[in-house]
Order: structure tokens, then sequence, then C-alpha cells
């Protein structure tokens, strides 16, 4: 069994940025990823950044990956990238289980623990929902910036938060058509300027409606929308139908945490953040000393807190390892100070909620 | 399905590869993932439900959900989203949970 | 009603403007940012000081008209592409207005297109002037078109003749 001082559990933002921040003090850090490359959501994100320099906001997410990357890569072999690595179990010793190339198992004991697991996409409840072609909008995201294939000619977005209205205007960057982004909520949750280059490109944007049915044999040909009272209820009489060979569905994404769950960490359903989540300090430290979380497994934001967020944890636990560096305290101070100035608007309204709640 | 060209990204094709499709000699490109090749080829439906039958494709392309798996070289529940492709790979279409021989 | 359309109204665009007499002297960054959200790259990236967002990164950027020299730095930088620029010392009848595309083909200088609102409806003709896509604006492109001057406060994208977006 292998030992070592610190584990990340995954490279995407917080993964990136906490090993980064742990190594610059001096510890030693093996990063797990479980994709055959590192970066995780960035590789995928080809629009510019919000936040500000401190979070490399105006860069675009493909870019931020290679930047971390670079990063990383200068602290020689105090950083360890193992890529196709999967953690599959974590118990009660901190050991963690690693299945890697779909073939290796094998153990690793780590005295400290970052958690950086990130999210993945809800899916939504409607007839033949499971038609080839209605993919998660991640997903469509990946194959179409990541791998360029195009998904099909005409898409239907099924939701319209960041995400939704983010990869509409990828699509038509890659010559797709869009024929509508919809959200059952009264207002469209993205962030207008989003929404705004959307709309002036002509693409409808539908609040208060809903996807009624999707309609194919093999493959998605259709989809009927209707739609929604105050009470989310389909209005009967308002249906339409939209002649698409695929549909996003962009109904928000879930922290995957369940590696913590595992190890005994307490875990509470908090709304706000979009599911179960561990308690944590304000440092990112979960119920069980030495194990911090940060990025989306600690609850949904967007990829800047996710980096200050992994900053900040791996600059404690690196502390808490016995490497305090000597501007421990400015440090500390500045990455807090960065995650208030994310989340001090009216965006962060149910982010600040959700972390009363979530608070140890 | 292939895009050519766009406004932000540079798509560096790996290598050409030859793999089969059911028996179907197809092509995809080194660094790719079976279920971006198959997408590229047009084939959107990987595999059939446990019970129903009904047509899969890829849901999450994070190796997430257990949506595209398919039997690759003989073996079951291959998370094609995930997988890179490789020369002379065979790629089947799955029904049902697969045997592992 | 901009909160389920993300169209802004004409009260909303018309606060977001400087006077006319600012316009017709020369270029003039118009910053259509409505919204509180966590981002201030464009105080960062202009060189003169002219917008500024303060302290707190979530309040809404103000640009100084005076200041403001119509540089377009902040075009390119704003990641909600919500920037541009607008010139009405060029000629009586037109205004020239700079504005971020990130699509392909791109359109050519001399280019007739169609001149498109903030809903995405065709009301005018646009020709183009200029394009411009150097490494500092790190693929966003920013065109210059001329529209005719009763469109300024309508005018914010166009279309090339021979596609049909959305």
């Amino acid at each position: 069994m292998r030992e070592l001082e610190l584990l990340i559990i995954g490279s995407g933002p917080a993964g990136l940025c906490a090993a980064i921040s742990a190594a610059s003090s001096g510890a030693k850090v093996l990063i797990l990823e479980r994709s055959f490359q590192p970066g995780g959501q960035l590789i995928k994100q080809t629009h510019m950044f919000f936040g500000s320099e401190r979070q490399y906001a105006s860069h675009r997410g493909v870019d931020i990956a290679d930047i971390l990357l670079r990063r990383a890569a200068e602290f020689g072999d105090r950083i360890e990238l193992m890529l196709n690595a999967t953690a599959v179990g974590f118990y009660e010793d901190n050991v963690v289980t690693v299945l890697k190339d779909e073939k290796e198992y094998f153990k690793i004991k780590a005295k400290s623990i970052i958690c950086a697991t990130g999210a993945f996409e809800k899916s939504l409840a409607f007839p033949n929902n499971d038609l080839p072609g209605i993919y998660g909008a991640g997903a469509v995201q990946t194959l179409m910036n990541v791998y360029g294939v195009r998904p099909g000619n005409r898409v239907l977005m099924v939701g319209a938060g960041n995400i939704g209205v983010i990869v509409s205007y990828q699509l038509m960057q890659a010559g797709i058509q869009v024929a509508a982004v919809l959200d059952a909520a009264p207002r469209i949750g993205a962030y207008l300027v989003h929404a705004s280059k959307l709309a002036r490109m002509g693409v409808p944007i539908l609040c208060s409606h809903t996807i009624k049915e999707a309609i194919g044999t093999d493959c998605l040909e259709a989809a009927v929308v209707c739609r929604v009272d105050q009470r989310f209820r389909p209005i009967p009489g308002t249906e339409r139908r939209f002649d698409v060979d695929v549909m996003c569905v962009s109904v928000g994404l879930s922290p995957l945490n369940e590696l913590l769950a595992m190890r005994g960490a307490a875990m509470r359903y908090v709304p706000q953040l979009s599911g179960t989540v561990p308690l944590r300090t304000v440092d990112c430290e979960t119920s069980i000393p030495g194990i911090y979380v940060a990025g989306d497994a600690s609850g949904i934001e967007e990829a800047s807190s996710a980096m200050a967020e992994g900053y900040l944890a791996g600059l404690c636990a690196a502390a808490g390892l016995g490497h305090v560096p000597e501007d421990y305290g400015a440090r500390r101070q500045e990455y807090l100070g960065q995650l208030e100035d994310l989340r001090s608007g009216p965006v962060g309204d149910r982010i600040r909620a959700g972390m009363k709640l979530s608070a140890l | 399905m292939r895009i050519t060209q766009h406004p932000i990204l540079n798509f560096d094709r790996g290598k050409e590869l030859h793999f089969t499709f059911n028996g179907q000699p197809m092509t995809g490109y080194e660094g790719e993932t079976v279920a971006a090749a198959l997408h590229a080829a047009g084939v959107k439906v990987l595999a059939k439900s446990l019970n129903l039958h009904r047509p899969r494709g890829f849901y999450c392309a994070i190796g997430n959900c257990a949506s595209c798996q398919m039997i690759v070289d003989g073996a079951p529940n291959v998370r094609t989203c995930i997988t890179l492709l490789r020369e002379g790979m065979r790629v089947e279409t799955q029904e049902g949970k697969g045997k592992i021989k | 009603m901009f909160e389920q359309t993300a169209v802004a109204t004409r009260e909303m665009v018309l606060e977001k403007f400087p006077p006319i007499e600012r316009i017709d002297k020369g270029p003039v960054a118009v910053v259509e940012c409505y919204q509180k959200i966590p981002c201030n790259p464009c105080q960062t990236a202009c060189p003169f000081g002219a917008i500024q967002i303060g302290a707190d990164i979530n309040e809404i950027p103000r640009r100084d008209e005076a200041l403001c020299t119509g540089c377009g730095v902040c075009v390119a930088k704003c990641p909600g592409l919500s920037i541009m620029i607008v010139d009405g010392s060029k000629s009586a009848g037109t205004v020239e207005f700079r504005i971020p595309y990130e699509f392909l083909p791109l359109p050519q200088v001399g280019e007739r297109v169609l001149g498109l609102d903030r809903a995405g409806q065709p009301i005018c003709r646009a020709l183009v002037k200029k394009v411009m896509n150097p490494p500092a604006f790190d693929r966003t492109p920013v065109v210059t078109l001329e529209v005719e001057r009763k469109y300024l406060y309508d005018f914010r994208n166009f279309r090339r003749e021979a596609e049909a977006h959305g």
C-alpha cells in the first residue's frame, strides 16, 4: 500500500488549484483523475470566465486548464498526476482504493485528503426522455468542444441557467441551429449578459415552459413543449412542437461526493447548494479532521469559486500537515476574500444561504 | 458530423483509426472516445435497455450514467463515452446485461 | 420583462448611452451590463480608468464618458460580450458601431449585412467597415459597421445575408 502526505481526488479547477496551493506551501501531492485527461470540465469551456483576474476572468476555461496544468508542472515531482485512476472507496483509516486503467486495483493511504470530485448533470422526467438524441448539455459540450463532433442539426435546450445558455451559444458557434431555450422558472436563471447574446441572435427564450414529451422511434425526432402556471403545472392547449434531432437537458448539477459520505463525513441535503453536501468549516475542512472538500463537490457554484476554494483547501490541508508558509495568514485571508467577493452579490444569495446550512 | 471550422477551437485530429461497429468497418481518430467516433459517423443508438429493449444513446459523456455501455472487443458494459478508440477495436451494440466470457 | 427575455427595454438601453453630443464627438463605449454579477475584467482592461466597478466586483460598471476614448480594449475582454463602441463623428446620417462577433465565417470589409436588434430581429442594412481579430482580442473578433443614424438605439447585432441563424 502506498502511503503519502496529501491526496487530491479530481483534477478540475478545484483539484488543480488545491494541488498548486498545497505544493507551494511545501506539501507533496498526488492527484487522482478518473479521466484520461486532466482539467475536469474546464477542457470544454470555450467562453470567457467571469470573476476577477485572480480567477483568470476573461480567459477561456479551456485556456485556464492549460495555465493551471503548467503551474502545477512547475512544482516538478511535488505534484504527481495519475490519470485513468478512479477513487472507488474511502475508508475510516484514510485508505482510498483506486481502480487504474479499469484493471489495476490498489490502495493509497494519505495523511490528508481533499475531495474535489465535482458534479454530474441532473436529468428530467418526461415521456421518452431516454431517446438517443437527448443528452446532458454538458455532454453535448464535451462532444462538440473536446471532440469536434456535431451532436445533430437542430437543438432544443431545456434549461436557461448558465450552462443551458452558454452551451446554446456554443452550439451556434459550431454552426448548429438552436430552436429555442426553455425553462420552467418564470425568470432566466443564467447571467443575463449570456442570455442576451442568444436573444440578439434571434433564439427564443421561453420562460414558464416545460418539456411535455419527446417524440421518436429510434432517435429523437421532435419535442412538444407547453407553458406552465405559477405552480409549474402544464397549461392545456399551450403545446408547441419543435422538430429537433437533439435535446439538451440542462436542469442543474448535483454534487458528486459519495466518497465523503462513505468515509463517514457529516452530510446534509442543502437545496441551495443543489444536493447533499458535506458539512465544512470556512477552511473547507469536513467533520473529519484532515479531510477537505472543494469545488462543486461541496455545493454547485461557478468555476471561479471552485478555484478559490481549491487554493484555500490546499493551503489549509498543507498547514495541517505542518507545511505552514510564512505568509499563511495573508494567503488565507486572500482566498477567503476572493470567495466573499464572488458570493457577495445578489447572484450569491443562494450560495450564502446554502453555506450557512452546511457550515460546521 | 464533424466540425471543420470553429471560431475558438482548432481540432487537431490524431491518426486515423479503423474499427468495426456490429461488423461494419468505420473510421475515427486517435484521441477520441468510441462514443464520439460513433456519433461522428451518425451512430446514435449504442445499446438497448435491459427490460424494455429501448434504444440507448450516451447521456453524460463523463462515465457517470451508464447509458452508453457497449460490447468492446468482446467485453460487455464498456462505458464508450470515456473509452478511447484503438486501432482494430470491435464495437457492438449491447442488448441486455451482457455476458462476461 | 428583461428577466424573461434577456432583451433590454428602450429605457434600459438609453440609460447606458452617453448623450448624443458625446457620441458625435467620437467613439465611446456603451456598457450594456444590467445585472449585478461577480465580474470586473472591463475595469481591469480599461487603460484610462474610464470603467469603474469599485472594490465590490458585483457592482454594475460605470463608464465615464469624459475619460473614455472609445479605444475598444474592453469590447473583446467582457465575458458577457456586453460592450460595444458607438461613434457618431463620421457623418451626419450614420453612426459606426464596433461589436464583438465570435462566429465564422467573418464578414468581409465592404460587405452589406443585415442589422439586427436586441431580439435578433432584422431592422436595417449595415455596411462592414473593418474586421479586427488580433491575438490580443483572444478569438473575440470585433467588427466595425456603419448603420443609419436612426437605428442608434436599436442596432445590436448583424447577420450575414447567406446565413440563417436560429
